[in-house]
């Protein structure tokens, strides 16, 4: 395996379910047992009601593009080589956004609201990455 | 809940800015140092007549270490530190603790050496290789995927292109009025004049985003004195009096917040309410323009002009002294100084305004009399705050 040139996840006790389930393929994400809201990024309350009834729940993985930009500069190893990247912020089923890189797409390709769905790259022994990609 | 009338409470008194762009033989400190020695002595007062010390930055350069360089002991030290527009937020706090009674008289400083330390402030990447992005992300969910401030914005100014038609050629507006301000400051560092052409010619940082819709990168820094009406009654100028302030963050809100609304929309409200003034009544404004699409979702979020309608509202020359609402006219950060958080330089110029300090001269906005400011820090597309401040002549 490569040498991974990119950061690597922090992984906390608070984020650790999140990281182990991505090395199986599933994208979590979290539920509130009180509210009902979900929420992302994983934290150890409900951002909503500050509650600490935080349940995890498996993700459609299915989403949207909601905005995204074709990254031309940046001097940072690992990103640096894959100049034009794209950079975007996809809104899962759930209804939550996070940041991800669109992945096996010409750039020039990506639009808003183009249907997507997570895959997973494995960085290292411990570590796989959500990215996402065109929906098949 | 009881609320104390703090319009007119206190009044910025000092200013002085760092003309430099480049200084890579000073410290942070010695240039918040000269600027507040210099700030003061615009005023009219001395240094016992300082109480309180207000900064944003680093370690090195916080008010623990700037008060130990200044030798001065401040009943108030504040190192609130939001991004660029923390020195917004800096005045809101002084005006609040002059109101309060627990000082007479701060200063504001900031000072930064981002040109001269070679920093990638926009597309540097992450914290761990170099200089951190303004908004450090709170944990790993978003460096793995090279997020840079630049792109940042450009998320934003793609998702505002997709849902209100807004052009690359609108956004270059933004960009032609700053240098045509900047031409008027012979401080200036691109002073040049370009046109519309030339942005959208020029080369993409970032899609949608072309260099010219970026902030410079400079050295820099200055200082603002805020002073008691009764203390700022007896200065060397006329007071440029505290009308209103508003503070506000935005975010990703656990993955659900419509982050088109900027914290303008949030922050603009308590300050127009506090100063009584509406948004006719603005005669110039600072917007922080760290990119050209923070200028144009920053005054549709103040309520210049209806959510979408900002490229409109930025075109045919509104932007520019002589238009409908003059902005920037020291040239802004697109075109005059960037050193990482350009706040305080809203302020001053703002002050430099209502004092009629350039009166025979074109970069004077005429008949001057209400000024807002308003600072963002961070980025759009992640997290960032919003300052406004509204100042306004006798
Ligand atoms: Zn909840």
């Amino acid at each position: 395996m490569p040498e991974w040139k990119k950061p690597l996840p922090t992984i906390s006790g608070e984020t650790k379910p999140f990281w182990d389930a991505c090395r199986q393929g599933n994208l979590l994400i979290q539920r509130c047992g009180s509210c009902q809201e979900y929420q992302f990024y994983p934290r150890g309350i409900c951002a909503n009601c500050w509650c600490e009834d935080i349940q995890w729940v498996t993700a459609s993985g299915r989403g949207t593009v909601w905005t995204f930009t074709e990254t031309r500069q940046n001097r940072t190893p690992g990103f640096e080589e894959e100049i034009p990247y794209v950079l975007a912020l996809v809104e899962l089923e759930e209804g939550v956004k996070m940041f991800t890189n669109i992945i096996e797409c010409d750039p020039k390709e990506v639009k808003i609201g183009m249907a997507v769905e997570v895959t997973f790259v494995q960085a290292n022994q411990q570590v796989s990455i959500p990215y996402f990609k065109p929906a098949a | 809940m009881s609320t104390v009338d703090l319009t007119k409470a206190a009044a910025i008194v000092g200013i002085h800015e760092h003309v430099t762009r480049y200084a890579p033989d000073k410290s942070e400190l010695q240039i918040q140092g000269e600027s507040v020695i210099k700030a003061v002595e615009d005023a009219g007062l001395t240094k016992d007549d300082v109480d309180g010390l207000l900064t944003a930055g680093n370690i090195r350069n916080s008010g623990l270490n700037l008060a130990d360089y200044l030798n001065m002991y401040p009943k108030m030290v504040d190192n609130t530190t939001v991004g660029g527009g923390s020195f917004e937020f800096h005045l809101s706090h002084a005006l609040n603790a002059i109101a309060a009674g627990r000082i007479n008289c701060a200063v504001i400083t900031y000072s930064s050496l981002a040109r001269s330390g070679g920093i990638s402030v926009g597309t540097g990447g992450v914290a761990r290789f170099g200089h951190p992005r303004l908004d450090p992300s709170p944990d790993s969910f978003e460096e793995l995927y090279g997020l840079t401030t630049v792109g940042l914005y450009a998320m934003i100014a793609q998702r505002h292109m997709h849902l209100y038609g807004t052009t690359s050629e609108q956004l270059a507006e933004v960009a032609v009025a700053m240098r045509k301000h900047a031409s008027m400051n012979p401080e200036a560092l691109f002073r040049d004049p370009i046109t519309v052409q030339d942005v959208v010619n020029s080369r993409i940082i970032s899609t949608p985003l072309h260099l010219p819709d970026c902030c410079v990168i400079t050295d820099g820094g200055g200082a603002v004195v805020v002073a008691s009406a009764e203390m700022a009654r007896n200065c060397r100028h006329d007071p440029v009096w505290v009308l209103g302030a508003g503070e506000a963050v935005a975010h990703q809100g656990a993955g659900k917040r419509d982050l088109q609304f900027i914290a303008a929309k949030q922050s603009h409200e308590p300050a127009f309410a506090m100063a009584g003034v509406t948004q006719d009544d603005i005669d110039m404004a600072m917007i922080y323009d760290s990119f050209t699409i923070t200028v144009l979702e920053t005054l549709e979020d103040l309520g210049f002009c209806k959510k979408g309608e900002g490229g409109d509202f930025v075109s045919g020359g509104r932007l520019q002294v002589g238009g409908e609402l003059p902005i920037n006219t020291d040239g802004g950060g697109l075109s005059s100084n960037h050193p990482g958080m350009r706040g305080i330089f809203l302020l001053l110029e703002a002050t430099r305004q209502l004092r009629g300090q350039f009166e025979g001269t074109p970069r004077q906005v005429p008949d001057c009399q209400v000024a807002l400011c308003h600072g963002t820090g961070g980025a759009l597309g992640s997290r960032h705050s919003g300052g406004t401040v509204i100042l306004g002549k006798d």
